[in-house]
């Protein structure tokens, strides 16, 4: 096999330079054009959206304080967005304030306590969860969910409450998996070092291990809320999308990511009300921007 | 291997020419032959789709040299993109003049069929009929529970369909007056006629607006004045709240003969009275009162 190898490298060697040079030249150009498609597909959307999104401003047709008001009403012409948008951030935080704790306990014991068992039946569970398209999240809500909080906990079951418990459970494999790699990267000798001085596991987990992960802990629920505000299917079929204020559990509530889905559609590309929602894209484009650098900010604070 | 693999792409690329060569003579149509060929494509009304797909299909067959492409999208996009000349029909649920920036001198009108829309209910409001004013009033919030119409003591939810829908917007304006919705506390917003009466049927209380197609036994659909919501009362237009569903296409006359002839199938009895009875619909031909876009009857 060896002998094999060396006998190729010396035939390889052996060749004209110019062959090497195409050989060179045609990997490079193919990675090259690769990037370049990626960094101009990536450029032109930025563009494209930032330029649609400014577009009603720049018109006159709308101005910043009415967008950022909380009068609502396309049939007027009036397009405030504020609780739309803050209707986007509740459910992204209430979800991760339930999910990011069971999702970075899963992860412990998955890695510490049973690693063994655990990585056998949490694992598959993880990625079947992740494989489940979120239609069926946002049916099982619309089905199960909605008419139990419905009955037993208050109002009609529709808004963010129901919003809160689809999301959470639909970002809880993003958590559990990114958590997994950052508490398997933490070094064994921090382990050991923290039982030889007679720490007992818990004590491990809590003050070593939790604590060396952290950054990486954060990155996992960075990215959970990431995708928890750019989720649009599952949730516009349990909050109600009417945009009311989202402070209350029980009442209707409407995101960014639903009033676009539902209203793309059948608007007019001149229309006013397009335009909007193209500005509600910018704006979940810059917040998911955020979202990003966050996370780089993070993970260089590791590195360093 | 390197020579097959150069083969094999200089293959590919020729066959992509040469169906391109082949796409487009198709395109054009030899008036000598009978036989119609080309591709037509059309967009926009979700609720038109299946009776589209189910026309373009039977026509397709009939007309082996044609190939129909039906997409979604929403009746804006329909209607735009007949406009900007992207798609050769364009399905929509409203009149191109009632969306203030299309311009609809571009397009011409073909009446499809109709749609009878009605208010539906959660089968135990203890509601069978209401006044229009009453209609008016729950759904512009001033009555919140039912005992006040006649019903059971039990909070109204309103399920409204989204702002930008022309189910909507017909539903405004011919059973609502143009009275605007109340979108306040425990009302809810859905995009799509299925959601809407999965709502309706599993809250108690529930209240929103469906086409007749989608009416079922989960649902109850209520009488208005006394009229029953039937194709009949639709086409006297004793029942007010119906609404063309439209075709449209562009003036420029590209395509012609082949929308003409898709159109003209439309029309035709064997669907009027086939897929359009059959999908539950209003065949057009049926109609014995006309309305233009802006709401009156010619």
């Amino acid at each position: 096999m060896e002998k094999n190898e060396k006998t190729s490298l010396a035939v390889q060697l052996q060749t004209p330079a110019k062959r090497m040079f195409w050989m060179e030249w045609r990997g490079r150009s193919i990675t090259y054009i690769s990037v370049w498609i990626v960094i101009l597909v990536l450029l032109s959307l930025l563009w494209f959206i930032t330029s649609k999104g400014l577009q009603p401003f720049l018109n006159g047709e709308v101005t910043l304080s009415q967008f950022f008001s909380s009068n609502w009403n396309p049939q007027d012409n009036k397009f405030g967005s504020l609780y739309i948008m803050l209707g986007s951030f509740m459910v992204t935080i209430c979800a991760t304030i339930i999910s990011a704790p069971l999702g970075i306990s899963a992860a412990v014991f998955m890695t510490e306590i049973a690693p063994k068992w655990g990585k056998k039946v949490l694992q598959p569970t993880t990625e079947i969860l992740v494989g489940i398209p979120s239609v069926v999240y946002g049916f099982i809500g619309l089905t199960l969910l909605v008419p139990f909080i419905g009955k037993f906990v208050g109002g009609v079951g529709f808004g963010l409450l129901a919003g809160t418990l689809v999301l959470s459970i639909m970002i809880l494999p993003t958590i559990i998996s990114i958590s997994v790699d950052a508490i398997e990267s933490v070094p064994q000798k921090y382990r050991e070092g923290s039982y030889a001085l007679g720490a007992t596991r818990w004590q491990t987990i809590w003050r070593i291990v939790l604590k060396t992960a952290l950054p990486g802990l954060m990155t996992a629920v960075v990215l959970g809320m990431a995708r928890a505000f750019g989720e649009a299917l599952a949730v516009q079929m349990v909050i109600g999308n009417v945009p009311n204020a989202p402070f209350d559990f029980f009442t209707s509530i409407s995101t960014l990511t639903s009033m676009i889905t539902q209203n793309m559609g059948n608007t007019v590309p001149s229309e006013t009300f397009n335009q909007i929602l193209w500005s509600m894209g910018l704006v979940l484009l810059l917040i998911t921007l955020v979202f990003i650098l966050l996370i780089r900010f993070i993970t260089r604070r590791r590195d360093a | 291997m390197k020579i097959k693999k150069r083969i094999l792409a200089s293959g590919i690329i020729g066959l992509a020419f040469s169906s391109i060569l082949v796409a487009c003579s198709s395109g054009a149509n030899d008036e000598n032959n009978k036989q119609l060929t080309g591709t037509l494509t059309s967009v926009g009304s979700t609720a038109m789709q299946p009776f589209v797909e189910e026309a373009s299909k039977s026509f397709m067959a009939s007309n082996p040299g044609v190939q129909i492409n039906v997409q979604g999208g929403g009746s804006g996009q329909g209607l735009t993109a007949t406009v900007n000349d992207t798609a050769d029909l364009g399905n929509s649920d409203i009149f191109a003049e009632e969306k203030e920036k299309i311009d609809a001198s571009k397009l011409i009108d073909h009446k499809a069929f109709v749609v009878g829309i009605a208010p539906v209910v959660h089968p135990q409001v203890g509601v069978t009929n209401l006044t229009q004013q009453q209609l008016i009033d729950i759904f512009t919030g001033k009555v919140k529970n039912w005992k006040e119409v006649g019903g059971k003591d039990q909070a109204i939810v309103l399920v409204n369909r989204s702002e930008s829908s022309g189910t909507r917007a017909t539903f405004a304006k011919f059973a609502l007056k143009d009275n605007q919705e109340f979108r306040g506390n425990g009302a809810i917003v859905e995009d799509s006629s299925g959601t809407v009466r999965k709502i309706i049927g599993q809250t108690k209380g529930a209240i929103g607006y469906l086409a007749f197609s989608y009416i079922d036994n989960t649902v109850k659909a209520l009488t208005l004045d006394g009229v029953q919501p039937t194709n009949e009362n639709v086409t006297t237009n004793k029942w007010l709240v119906w609404a063309y569903e439209h075709i449209y296409t562009n003036t420029n006359g590209k395509n012609k003969q082949l929308e003409d002839a898709f159109l003209k199938y439309i029309l035709s009895p064997e669907i009027q009275n086939g897929l359009v009875k059959k999908l539950n619909y209003i065949p057009i031909i049926d109609m014995k009162v006309e309305r233009d876009a802006s709401g009156k009857l010619k």
